[in-house]
């Protein structure tokens, strides 16, 4: 299964195994992962679940939606590299994946 | 001399607290039981999160109902509910909860409403949905004087330097109403785009052209002030280059969160930050105060819609007994009861 580590606000490393088709942010929730509360429960609507995506890993995650961009408006310290987690489906391809979770999500 | 009359006490059965889904469905339920109902919630319309946070979002647990999006229930409710009447206070919080010597409770709000009831039915779902704070350093000793989240008057902007930050319905439409009265009015947002209504964005744009507003790209870092009056903002572009607003008044708009709120300071009994119930009535430590829906915690507690009309069905049965206590509850089915019938207006 592909991994995925996310670094908190401290610089607090977590890496944790995602199954294929679901997302960033389930992943986080299900491995108790602090730092992203994802209060709508992955429905696009409250911009809880935000990361900055690793400068490395920008071209490889892709931009956000029309839809996801609007809802980053309600994010603080959104980034160009800013995307809403619940919002990126894990693939083969994002095995090593590395997220930033912002010092504060509501 | 001209002071109003302050409102006379509105006397009910039941004051439900929070009018998203579960309380909706508890009206219907109390109802059946012959428990009139006031329902108080801070947003403007019915629904909770069903309306706030997803109304065109599919819900598939509905049961019967293969897919229903969370408007679609909602308007459901509402017709399924109008039988008894229930009325409404909208764009209010209840504040105060007090349990009065002879029985029962009274209930404030915000907004100055006073509610008597024999019972209260907790339903706030995640709690009450209120404006999202900006991480801003100090930002709190600046809240009521300068820092705003909401607007009550218009006027206690005249002749400020305002600053509105975001890019929403609510920042355009403060942006458009403050711009005459305010001595100057700058919008800041992260990007050159709004999530707002097409022509609020327009007439914002004209007033950019025409001078009388200032608009600038960037996010808040940190404010400069004294005694909770600020002076200026410091904003951050995203290339890290920062730049000052000169501004007295500040107002961020960053969507709503929700908060357990005034519902800690009753005296009930909490685990991780919701309301522990029996699971016979859905009572809290209190007598008299139920809790139904996501925001009580029972042993198994499964927060779905599905759960909160159970628990609301099971909490009417008491109810019945505290506003009816001389009379005894029969069971009956709403397919053949024809007294059922009678409330439902079908007979």
């Amino acid at each position: 299964m592909p991994k995925i580590t996310y670094i908190d606000k401290d610089g607090t490393t977590r890496t944790a195994e995602a199954e294929i088709g679901s997302t960033v942010m389930e992943t986080a929730i299900r491995n108790n992962v602090p730092g992203i509360v994802a209060e709508c429960g992955g429905a696009c609507s409250c911009a809880t679940c935000h990361v900055h995506i690793d400068a490395a890993w920008g071209a490889i995650v892709g931009p956000p939606s029309p839809m996801e961009e609007d809802m980053l408006d309600f994010a603080f310290d959104v980034k160009p590299t800013s995307r809403l987690s619940c919002q990126i489906k894990v693939t083969d391809a994002l095995d090593g994946l590395i997220v930033r979770t912002p010092e504060q999500q509501g | 001399m001209n002071k109003p009359a302050p409102s006379p006490t509105i006397k009910t059965d039941a004051v439900i607290i929070g009018a998203g889904p579960v309380g909706l469905f508890a009206v219907f339920e109390l109802g059946l039981v012959d428990v009139k109902a006031h329902l108080v919630d801070i947003l403007d319309r019915p629904g909770g999160q069903c309306a706030e946070l997803y109304p065109e979002k599919p819900i598939y647990d509905i049961p019967g109902i293969t897919v229903i999006n969370g408007q679609e229930l909602v308007d459901k409710l509402m017709e399924q509910i109008k039988p008894f009447a229930p009325e409404f206070h909208f764009g209010e919080r209840v504040d105060g909860l007090e349990r009065l010597t002879g029985g029962g409770f009274r209930l404030t709000t915000d907004q100055g409403t006073a509610l008597e009831a024999k019972l209260i039915v907790i339903a706030a779902g995640g709690g009450s949905f209120e404006p999202k704070k900006p991480h801003v350093p100090g930002i709190d000793a600046y809240e009521g004087k300068s820092v705003f989240y909401s607007v009550r008057k218009v006027d206690q902007f005249r002749g400020r330097r305002v600053l509105i930050v975001g890019g929403g319905d609510s920042a355009l439409d403060w942006v458009l109403s403050l711009a005459p009265v305010a001595s100057r009015v700058s919008l800041m947002h992260r990007r050159d785009a709004f999530r707002a209504a097409p022509d609020s964005v327009r007439k914002m744009k004209e007033l950019v052209e025409a001078g009388k507003i200032d608009f600038m790209l960037g996010q808040m870092a940190a404010l400069e002030g004294e005694g909770g009056k600020l002076a200026r903002v410091i904003a951050r572009r995203d290339d890290n280059s920062t730049f000052t607003i000169e501004a007295d008044a500040l107002m961020p708009f960053f969507g709503l969160t929700m908060k357990l709120g005034p519902v800690a300071q009753w005296g009930i009994n909490l685990h991780e930050e919701r309301i522990s119930v029996d699971t016979a009535k859905f009572e809290s430590s209190e007598p008299g105060i139920f809790a139904v829906g996501d925001i009580n915690y029972y042993p198994g507690k499964l927060k779905l819609i599905l759960s909160g009309f159970h628990e609301a069905a099971l909490m009417a049965q008491a109810a019945h007994a505290i506003v009816h206590p001389d009379k005894k509850l029969i069971f009956q089915y709403t397919t053949t009861s024809t007294s059922l019938h009678k409330k439902l207006g079908v007979s």
